[in-house]
């Protein structure tokens, strides 16, 4: 269950050792052909970031690889440093000879430290190696990776407060731009990349980029890992082509009798039984791998008040639409779940939905609705007039 | 007695910046190592902290009250944070909850009177493929029933043990 067979199948370093034989634009040429994008669900390209930072000009670059892995339902990372750590590692070393940084820095959630110890020993063992250090593979390129544990801050995800968090701030998003890729770690260009992203950048630099097109759609090249929880026979995580149809999906975890699904975690949408033949990819259903399957029995809006629940908890309190409109929200599913929300005020908290997607400042904020809005999209019947928190079924 | 305490964590936080780098970077993993070992960040710490590191005590405050890993308050020894987020939800962490609740007799958010354990939830820890899961400082636990509770309480005691003794050596010397 916690094997990746596209992961387990590589050489190792076979991708770093023909990335140090490439030059700098013609590694950054193989991964803008590959159209890999960002894994960690914003679905950015990847090559255009690392060529932003590649041109930018400065003392010092970072490559940070972003493990703060909090999205509900996410738990792909956490296998992938647990299994293919060298992968990982393997890939930010292509990201440093690609963009020309020296440092290297994993940003670790806090509650995975018990994953630090062998992460360092992964380290360790790099560095004797010399796949890591002064002289990697003997070239005159010095690159190393140190792990920053988080403290606990859902919001460390989103790359501009992971980089508050890393300069000893409290983790706020930035305004954007400028982006990190100009301005980041200590003001220097540094890229900040999901695990799996820079798992795949090796795999690719390995394999070529036509082999990773060929799976997956035209805009959603390649193959996604999986996490896959809730009401199904077989959770765990999957890899599957982008483009998968939600049905699909379901048949193989053993989730068929789902009512909805809940994809991109709880930041994401939820999909009901009507739209299963709907396809996860960038262009329809985008995701950084979280799906939470909900069977016949389970009452939406509690799916809903365990969501807003997170949000007040996790919004960093920045800006106004989203530390008030979650709170908002949360009250509203309350009234719904208590019978005494009435169609007006459905409607108005709708609207506020839609205000925050627009005025958020960061991708929390603008997500976070996103759920109450599918929700009531979907299951208009069921929210209004309870007389009991369980009258749908 | 009360100055030979401050007098050590002065101390133990001077080595630690000397280490770690006098710069605003090292704020974070200064307050986990300072959380890890004292079980709370006070007042007396962040000052001085701040004066290492030569920026004012309320920015120390600041950071410490936004992350939940650190914050002021004072924990137990052992700090168990159970997942609440959806899927540990619909694998029915609340008996898990009660059965906390129940074993520990304090309710989520405090520490029991002799300072063991401290009750808190935890937003979604990436085990939702082995809910419930809860974490005991470091340590995680899946797929965790009303049951097991009583073992996993057990176990946390009589490593608390060890460590008392161990403690009272090092004080001896």
């Amino acid at each position: 269950m916690n094997t990746i067979p596209t992961f387990s199948s590589m050489t190792p370093e076979a991708g770093l050792k023909k990335a140090f034989g490439m030059t700098r634009p013609d590694i950054i040429a193989q991964i803008n052909a590959s159209g890999l994008k960002g894994r960690g669900g914003a679905g950015f390209p990847t090559g255009v970031k690392w060529n932003f930072a590649a041109s930018a000009k400065a003392d010092k670059k970072y490559i940070v690889c972003n493990a703060d892995e909090g999205e509900p339902g996410t738990f792909k990372d956490r296998v992938i440093l647990q299994e293919y750590a060298d992968l990982v590692f393997e890939g930010m070393t292509i990201a440093a000879k690609a963009v020309g940084a020296k440092e290297g820095i994993l940003f670790l959630r806090g509650e995975y430290t018990y994953l630090r110890p062998h992460l360092e020993a992964v380290l360790a063992k790099r560095r004797e190696k010399k796949l890591l250090g002064k002289n990697v593979l003997s070239a005159d390129i010095e690159f190393d990776i140190r792990i920053f544990m988080g403290a606990g801050a859902y919001i460390c995800g989103e790359e501009t407060a992971l980089i508050e968090c890393l300069e000893g701030f409290r983790g706020e998003p930035r305004n954007r731009p400028p982006f990190p890729v100009n301005t980041g770690f200590l003001d220097r260009p540094s890229v900040v990349n999901n695990v799996e992203t820079l798992a795949w950048a090796a795999c690719i630099l390995q394999e070529g980029p036509e082999w990773f097109k060929s799976k997956g759609t035209e805009k959603s090249t390649g193959i996604k890992i999986f996490s896959i929880s809730g009401d199904c026979e077989r959770p765990g995580v999957y890899e599957f082509p982008l483009g998968i149809t939600v049905a699909d999906l379901l048949k193989k975890v053993g989730g068929t009798k789902a009512r909805a699904v809940q994809i991109g975690g709880a930041s994401g949408q939820c999909v009901p039984a009507s739209e299963f033949q709907r396809c996860i990819a960038f262009e329809d259903i985008p995701t950084g791998g979280s799906v939470i399957v909900f069977g016949p029995q389970r009452d939406m809006l509690d799916v809903l008040h365990n969501f807003l629940e997170f949000f007040v908890d996790e919004s960093c309190g920045q800006c106004t639409p989203c530390r008030l409109g979650n709170r908002k929200l949360l009250e509203g599913v309350e009234m719904l779940k208590a019978g005494t929300c009435s169609m007006a005020y459905l409607r108005e908290l709708c609207a506020l939905g839609e205000s925050m997607q627009l005025s958020s400042k960061c991708g929390l904020g603008q997500s976070s609705p996103c759920a109450f809005l599918s929700v009531v999209k979907h299951f208009r019947d069921e929210l209004m007039g309870r007389t009991n928190s369980l009258t749908h079924a | 007695m009360l100055m030979t305490e401050r007098d050590r964590v002065t101390n133990e936080i001077k080595a630690l910046t000397d280490k770690l780098g006098h710069n605003r970077t090292s704020l974070v993993p200064i307050l986990q190592d300072v959380k890890r070992k004292y079980h709370r960040i006070d007042s007396f710490a962040m000052q001085v902290i701040a004066d290492e590191l030569g920026i004012h005590p309320v920015e120390v405050h600041s950071v410490a009250s936004f992350y939940s890993f650190l914050g002021d308050h004072v924990q137990g020894k052992y700090v168990i944070r159970l997942c609440r987020t959806i899927s540990c939800d619909m694998q029915n962490k609340e008996r898990v909850a009660r059965q906390l609740e129940n074993d520990l007799d304090i309710s989520f958010g405090e520490t029991t009177k002799d300072g063991k354990f401290t009750l808190e939830w935890a937003n979604c820890m990436g085990m939702c493929d082995q809910g419930p899961a809860l974490l005991v400082n470091d340590r995680v636990f899946t797929k965790v029933t009303p049951e097991s509770v009583h073992e996993i309480l057990q176990e946390c005691r009589s490593a608390f043990g060890q460590h008392a003794a161990e403690r009272k050596e090092v004080h001896l010397v």
